[in-house]
């Protein structure tokens, strides 16, 4: 059988083929899971609808409000942007712990958001950023907010003809505190034992709120609001970061694998979180 | 079987390509054109020894399928470095500071290098090591590597080591 080889000239056709077929032809940006998937058996492959020509899906803007990444920004673009660079450096940071740099050059965002790994570097980014993620179909477009998008393991809210075009980010706060932490087998080329996005302000030591997102340790990435919760208005001591610490490790429930353990995921997790805590009373 | 058309820039010439979309562009290179110096390693995106530069990009060709390429599309590979009578000065400095031992992951990592020194022709080695942390070597320890590279930036008069020829 002949490869169905789609390159629709727009968003329109793009979103007519996904239509009339829904689910049957994967969508391909940069290639850099969908083509190891193929490749290595894990997934078959007729066809595919390669959306590279759609221009509207690259850039990205900056308004008063935030940021608004194009789906096929890449990792690259989103790092080497001034504006990410300053105000959302944990998403730089993760961008460039996306493998190496041709990974970097070729793999996007929109792509890293659609293969929905719990493994993916720049989720927990955007959930604790409390991204919004626009899907567009044949009907009409609508925003899903990050907390609603990671449905299961490896499942996103969008349905099967609905593609992902823009993800908006919120300008964060001045005052705020953001990291990016990644704990993996090397530096580069390696994919997350576990992740941890942390924002807050802390002020004097004290805690006024905080947003915590972790990557690797539950079928989809996840935020720890119970963890949030007890930092919420307390002052950083050691006791209170043993007590986060242990929160956190209670807070998410991580699998054995390929790449690590439960029991190890569980520690690390909160060993991340008590480095950013730390960081933040000293600075302070 | 359905082919595509592709008008591309391979090493500086300019060629027509007449192939499957979905096959990749490192097959496209080895098998059909064969430029057999961009090596296939592990095939899945972890090794880098099929790095190329694509419009000046260092990308995997291992996880690019010829269906994504655009007509005016310019690919460097190894062989648009230099040849073995005409050394580039990058791989003159890799076989001086013993770059090079299997030699497998060798095209990648000039290739990487290659793709640092056009944008940032004076690296530190901090920054060498980042710019070929997406190939991986497992005879050298990278040392050497890396010495060859920072060689080169030294020897190259801003330019000499950037152009496509060497």
């Amino acid at each position: 059988m002949t490869f169905a080889y789609n390159r629709p000239p727009n968003i329109p056709e793009a979103l007519a083929l996904m239509t009339a077929s829904p689910g049957t032809f994967p969508v391909l940006a940069g290639g850099t899971d969908l083509i190891v998937q193929w490749r290595s058996g894990i997934i078959k492959l007729d066809g595919v609808i390669d959306i590279s020509e759609l221009a509207q899906l690259r850039g990205i803007s900056v308004t008063d409000e935030g940021v608004e990444i194009g789906a096929l920004a890449t990792h690259a673009e989103i790092a080497a942007n001034g504006v990410v660079a300053q105000r959302f450096p944990s998403l730089a940071t993760a961008c460039l712990s996306i493998g190496g740099p041709q990974i970097q050059n070729r793999g996007t965002i929109g792509g890293n958001v659609m293969n929905a790994s719990p493994a993916g570097d720049t989720l927990p980014v955007l959930l604790a950023h409390d991204a919004d993620f626009l899907a567009q179909d044949l009907t009409g477009e609508r925003w899903i907010p990050a907390r609603e998008f990671f449905v299961g393991y490896r499942k996103t809210a969008l349905k099967p003809q609905e593609l992902l075009t823009r993800i908006r980010i919120r300008m964060p706060d001045t005052k705020e505190r953001g990291s990016f932490l990644k704990v993996g087998a090397r530096r580069a080329q390696a994919i997350s034992k576990v992740s941890l996005c942390v924002r807050g302000r802390i002020r004097h030591g004290g805690v006024d709120w905080i947003k915590i997102a972790v990557g690797s340790v539950a079928p989809t990435p996840i935020r720890a609001p119970g963890t949030e919760a007890l930092l919420t208005g307390k002052v950083i001591t050691d006791s209170m970061i043993e007590l986060a610490r242990n929160s956190l490790a209670d807070e998410v429930f991580p699998i054995d694998d390929i790449r690590s353990t439960a029991d190890y995921r569980r520690f690390a997790a909160g060993g991340l979180l008590a480095r950013y805590l730390r960081e933040m009373t000293s600075r302070a | 079987m359905q082919t595509v058309i592709k008008r591309l820039k391979i090493n500086d010439v300019e060629r027509e390509i007449d192939a499957t979309p979905e096959m990749r562009l490192l097959d496209l290179l080895r098998s059909q054109l064969k430029l057999t110096g961009t090596k296939e390693g592990c095939g899945e995106g972890e090794c880098g020894a099929c790095s190329m530069l694509l419009n000046g990009e260092v990308i995997d060709s291992c996880l690019m399928l010829v269906g994504q390429l655009k007509d005016g599309d310019e690919i460097l590979t190894v062989e648009g470095l230099g040849d073995v009578d005409h050394l580039s000065p990058l791989q003159e400095c890799f076989v001086h500071e013993g770059g090079a031992q299997c030699g497998i992951c060798t095209p990648g990592m000039l290739m990487a290098a290659h793709a640092l020194l056009r944008k940032n022709p004076r690296p530190t080695r901090e920054e060498i090591a980042t710019a070929i942390s997406g190939n991986l070597c497992r005879c050298t320890g990278y040392v050497k590597i890396i010495d060859a590279i920072e060689k080169a930036s030294q020897a190259s008069k801003a330019g000499k080591v950037r152009k496509g020829k060497g």
